[in-house]
């Protein structure tokens, strides 16, 4: 059961995409969301995309952050936004993605990873300032 | 081929220490150049054939795909390609070659190498599942179980555990310890009798000597019956952005490697923090750490009057005391919470062990979860995200800047 909490406090589910090994980038942001005071289940490394879907019908979270490191985000993250979206209740989810998503950086990948329903797209380090920003805005439109 | 256990105890016998590359091309001409390139290297080498990740996951359709496209893949295909193939890459190579893969289902990669006339290879059943999958670690024991009994069955069979470079940083020593060990008991259980045992380069050069000097106590009490050596990884964490940070940090691995009796060294390249590196330079980490290698001298100590021993071999009883099965007892020693890995997210690692750096660089521990150890030594917060990232370039730092 879940205890009580403020509306300030967020649920989040930070996961990584099917093929990405890499945790590091998943630890730091579950201690970054952490600090901003909401509580975060980590789904870890290689999680299947059909996983992430059943993780969120369970969980109902108010947010879902997709981190990719390994250059297979943007491919890995068109494919599991469609699935997300596909879901009719997982079609209000704000869903967020991160990290280096292409082999090439992101440029031009924007556009398309949005279209196909990602609330926002972050790049690496320096954009980690407008994703604490994006956390803060999501409590405000909660209440 | 070569028995690779047998080269190593021949090298350490004259006093050399055996290097060793990371290693995987696609393409089998490439793979076989690379493989040249290692053995004819101004040092005592052993071959690498790193397979490619579709492989590592069981999708042996994707790596047949890309190959069929021609499209370059991060390792060698070893179950696309046919052993045919494979013979001719290694056809008169005169050196061992070992096969790593990084996989949980390592059932066919074995079978491949097998097939091809190889006989090592390298990983574990919690080593290869808990970092790098969710696959529950049950089912990586029976994968692991099936391979190890698979290749035991080969004459001058070698398995390397690769338990000691669990997370490449951030776990304190007596966990890598505990857990290389076990896989090695492990491996012995299911008939292995040539095996290696590894330890990754961390932060403290005190610290790694001491962890290596207990692992190598360890080793020698519980593995009576076996051919065995240590093998250790040059630093696996954010690497020196700098030519000579990097040199240094590969110098410290191999003094670390000589000093403490371990047999054979795991190197990194220079150009490792920027891309994947080329031939050329991993043969000159193989020389450089050669080199270095040469101008050490053996001094290894007993490990056992030290912390690191004490913890590990907690850890150690209090897992061999769940089950007579090592698999089994591995399984329930997660659950337990007897082993621990701090920031490991795979669902069956219990998770409340936490680590830090403490300013001379020394892995401590903030929480011990239900670790056999006894609470922290002295209190001590959890690392904040920022320290996290600062503990995470810490090696990048020191040797980058002094």
């Amino acid at each position: 059961m879940r205890a009580a909490r403020s509306p300030e406090q967020l649920d989040v589910v930070v996961t990584s995409t099917a093929s990405d090994s890499h945790t590091w980038n998943l630890v730091y942001l579950q201690l970054t969301i952490e600090e901003a005071g909401h509580r975060v289940h980590n789904l870890g490394a290689c999680v299947p995309d059909d996983e992430v879907v059943d993780e969120c019908l369970r969980r109902r979270p108010d947010l879902l952050v997709v981190s990719s490191v390994n250059g297979h985000g943007f491919t890995d993250g068109l494919r599991l936004i469609t699935a997300l979206r596909s879901c009719d209740d997982l079609r209000g989810l704000p869903v967020v993605i991160g990290g280096k998503l292409g082999i090439c950086g992101t440029a031009g990948v924007h556009g398309e990873l949005l279209e196909a329903g990602y609330d926002a797209l972050f790049e690496d380090d320096p954009e980690l300032a407008r994703f604490r920003g994006f956390l803060d805005s999501l409590v405000l439109v909660r209440r | 081929m070569i028995s690779f256990g047998g080269f190593v105890r021949a090298a350490r016998a004259r006093g050399r220490l055996v290097v060793q590359p990371r290693m995987g091309m696609s393409d089998p001409a490439t793979m076989r150049a690379g493989l040249l390139a290692t053995r004819d290297a101004a040092a005592t080498t052993v071959g690498t054939i790193t397979v490619d990740s579709y492989t590592r996951v069981g999708d042996n359709t994707g790596a047949a795909l890309a190959l069929a496209r021609g499209s370059a893949m991060n390792g060698y295909p070893i179950t696309a390609h046919s052993r045919r193939t494979t013979r001719r890459v290694l056809h008169g190579l005169g050196f061992p070659v070992q096969v790593r893969h990084g996989s949980a289902m390592p059932g066919d990669i074995v079978s491949a190498l097998v097939a091809a006339g190889m006989h090592a290879t390298e990983g574990g059943p919690v080593s290869y599942c808990l970092p790098y999958s969710r696959l529950p670690l049950r089912d990586s024991v029976e994968n692991w179980t099936r391979a190890s009994e698979r290749l035991a069955a080969v004459p001058d069979h070698h398995m390397e555990t690769f338990g000691g470079c669990m997370m490449g940083q951030l776990c304190p020593p007596s966990v890598l310890v505990a857990i290389t060990v076990l896989e090695a008991l492990f491996f012995r259980q299911r008939g292995l009798r040539s095996i290696s045992l590894s330890y990754a380069q961390q932060t403290s050069p005190a610290q790694d000597v001491e962890a290596v000097a207990a692992l190598t106590s360890l080793a020698g009490e519980l593995l009576p019956d076996v051919d065995w050596h240590v093998v250790i990884y040059a630093y696996m964490g954010v690497f020196p952005r700098t030519p000579a940070g990097a040199r240094r940090l590969m110098a410290e691995a191999a003094r670390l490697a000589v000093t403490t009796g371990a047999a054979r060294l795991i190197v990194k390249t220079e150009a490792e923090v920027h891309r994947i590196p080329s031939v050329a330079e991993n043969v000159a980490a193989l020389e450089h750490a050669g080199d270095v290698a040469a101008l050490c001298t053996p001094a290894p100590a007993d490990g056992r009057d030290t912390e690191t021993y004490a913890e590990a071999r907690a850890m150690i009883d209090a897992v061999l005391d769940l089950d007579a099965d090592v698999g089994i007892a591995l399984d329930k020693g997660f659950s337990a919470g007897y082993l621990d890995v701090p920031f490991c997210l795979h669902p069956d690692n219990a998770g409340r062990a936490r680590s830090y750096l403490d300013q001379d660089g020394q892995l401590r521990w903030s929480a011990t979860g239900s670790l056999p150890i006894g609470g922290p030594s002295a209190h001590r917060r959890d690392m904040t995200s920022s320290d996290l990232l600062a503990a995470l370039s810490y090696m990048e730092r020191r040797c980058d800047t002094n």
